[in-house]
């Protein structure tokens, strides 16, 4: 258990969106209920509380290697609304997981908003792994919103993978993520996402590949249920040689409606850009298949998205 | 022990209807290895995909071990015992080979076991269970694969629909080996196959000959096999794999 001054709901919510059951061993920074919850620094990880503006600022030593941060943000009370900037500065030759989320539970009428904006400034031949995970519980009317916006400036081969999740509870989002390239640099983008219910999900993508050799790959997979809606815009601009890789696969159900604009534009003759999108039911054969094996009908439909989503 | 009685399967023909099984009636004891065969459009799958209940019969009835199941759903069957290999495996995103195995065995199947399915299949298992069951597969190894998870259910009924369609040569002399391994081992459990192959006909126990979604023929394999010799029931690997 966290020994902090949290409660269980926020430490549920920790648990859902940043794997974490007790106190990180690296740098970490507690956000709850628009509070600082608690903060930890190392020898080469500091942070510090922004002047004027809510949010920090996170200040990573050069040659930093095999350390973490972890910035979660719990919103467990009704009628809070927030917009939190967190500015990571992260100096040449580092290797550092960075691990943010942010839960809502929502149990009253009024809305509940948390929109991060996270700006990442990466130094050369640095290796960053960002996860972060949205999460959303409470049966209160007021709708769970987050707004996440994600900007990432990248030096000569700088190396950043993005693992973004959103799999329940979150009643609307609107997600923003640009990125920059420069020469060797390489980015990597893993997104899951799952809609139910009347919940609404945007995610747009602008990557800049500025730099001789650069390279971008955004994966995003997504499930639309009930009458769910969701919109995936990724658009991959090659300025040099380069090489981007844009792909969006869904799977709709019951009334769900999905919107895929994948988007290339290339300004030099040496960019090679791809993209691909895919949106369909779940086949029929492979709910057979499972059921052959045992499987209820329910149970199949179950494991092919977890499956699908992993 | 599956009996069919009277079982007769139509299709909606652009209004009329279309009869694809008549009237059929067989039975396969336990621990028998009986082989379906007959020329393209007899009824050799319908009839596999109503035995697993993907299909339901338009007339009669389907009794296994004397229970009618005949109105059960495919995953009913598939608890009492039933299984089915598809003739064209199915592909999956982000299901990995031993999830697959698990979700076949019912249980949290170790490494070590999975592996001995694999291996019964002529797979390498630490090239393939980790993978997943994707479209970076090839033909032959989601046919291996698919055989896997029948090899992992060990239901006392397996039914394999062409289980030599759309494989290589390499591969089909290892499929020969594999049922010839299935044979031996059979106990009191019984295999349907579905094939023109010879030499999976070779291996039966008994042959049923369908035509024109009737049993023209059944028999023990030295009896029935050589008739078949040189018709599309019974092709050689070569002439099916040109």
């Amino acid at each position: 258990m966290i020994d902090l001054n949290i409660d269980s709901i926020g430490q549920k919510i920790l648990a859902e969106v940043a794997d974490l059951h007790e106190i990180p061993s690296g740098a970490y920074n507690f956000r709850v209920n628009s509070q600082l919850a608690g903060r930890h620094t190392t020898d080469n990880i500091d942070i510090m509380t922004k002047d004027g503006l809510p949010g920090i600022d996170i200040f990573i030593k050069p040659g930093t290697k095999n350390e973490s941060v972890h910035i979660p943000v719990v919103v467990s009370a009704s009628g809070i609304k927030e917009t939190v900037y967190n500015d990571f500065f992260i100096g040449d030759d580092c290797d550092v997981v960075i691990v943010a989320g942010c839960g809502i539970d929502n149990c009253g009428e009024h809305d509940a908003q948390h929109d991060g904006v996270h700006r990442f400034y990466i130094g050369k031949n640095s290796h960053i792994k960002y996860v972060e995970k949205h999460y959303g519980s409470g049966d209160g009317s007021g709708k769970r919103i987050l707004n996440p916006v994600t900007e990432v400036y990248m030096e000569e081969n700088s190396f950043m993978e993005m693992e973004m999740e959103q799999i329940k509870g979150v009643d609307s989002t609107e997600r923003s993520t640009i990125a920059e390239l420069k020469e060797g640099a390489k980015l990597a983008v893993k997104e899951r996402l799952m809609t139910h219910g009347v919940q609404s999900a945007k995610s747009e993508y602008m990557v800049t590949l500025n730099g001789s050799g650069s390279t971008a790959d955004v994966v995003s997979r997504s499930v639309a249920r009930d009458s769910s809606s969701q919109t995936f815009n990724a658009r991959i601009t090659g300025n040099a040689p380069c090489s981007g890789h844009t792909e969006c696969d869904s799977i709709i159900m019951d009334n769900g409606k999905i919107l895929a604009i994948p988007s290339l534009e290339a300004n030099d003759v040496d960019a090679m850009l791809f993209h691909e999108a895919a949106i369909g039911k779940i086949a029929g054969d492979q709910l057979i298949k499972l059921m052959s094996l045992g499987l209820t009908e329910a149970e199949a439909e179950e494991q092919i998205i977890s499956g699908f989503l992993r | 022990m599956l009996e069919l009685k009277n079982l007769s399967f139509s299709v909606d023909d652009g209004g009329s209807q279309k009869e694809i099984l008549h009237d059929l009636n067989l039975s396969v004891d336990n621990g028998k290895f009986v082989v379906i065969t007959g020329p393209n459009g007899s009824g050799k799958s319908t009839l596999a995909r109503i035995i697993m209940g993907i299909e339901k019969p338009t007339k009669g009835q389907i009794l296994f071990d004397g229970q009618d199941i005949t109105e059960l759903g495919i995953t009913e069957r598939a608890k009492r015992g039933i299984s089915f290999a598809f003739q064209q495996p199915v592909r999956f995103k982000g299901i990995r080979v031993i999830d697959l195995l698990r979700l076949a065995s019912g249980k949290q199947l170790g490494i070590s076991e999975a592996c001995d399915y694999l291996s019964e299949v002529g797979l390498c298992a630490r090239d393939y269970i980790d993978r997943e069951v994707n479209s970076s597969l090839s033909g032959g190894e989601l046919k291996r694969i698919e055989i896997a998870t029948l090899l992992a259910r060990q239901t006392k009924l397996s039914v394999f629909d062409e289980p030599e369609a759309g494989i290589d040569l390499w591969s089909f002399q290892n499929l020969i080996r594999i049922f010839e391994n299935m044979r031996r081992e059979i106990k009191d459990s019984s295999i349907i196959i579905i094939s023109h192959q010879e030499r999976i006909l070779n291996i039966a126990d008994e042959i049923i000959l369908l035509a024109n979604g009737t049993i023209k023929q059944t028999g023990a394999a030295d009896e029935v096999l050589p008739s078949l010799i040189g018709t599309t029931a019974a092709v050689d690997a070569c002439e099916k794999l040109k």
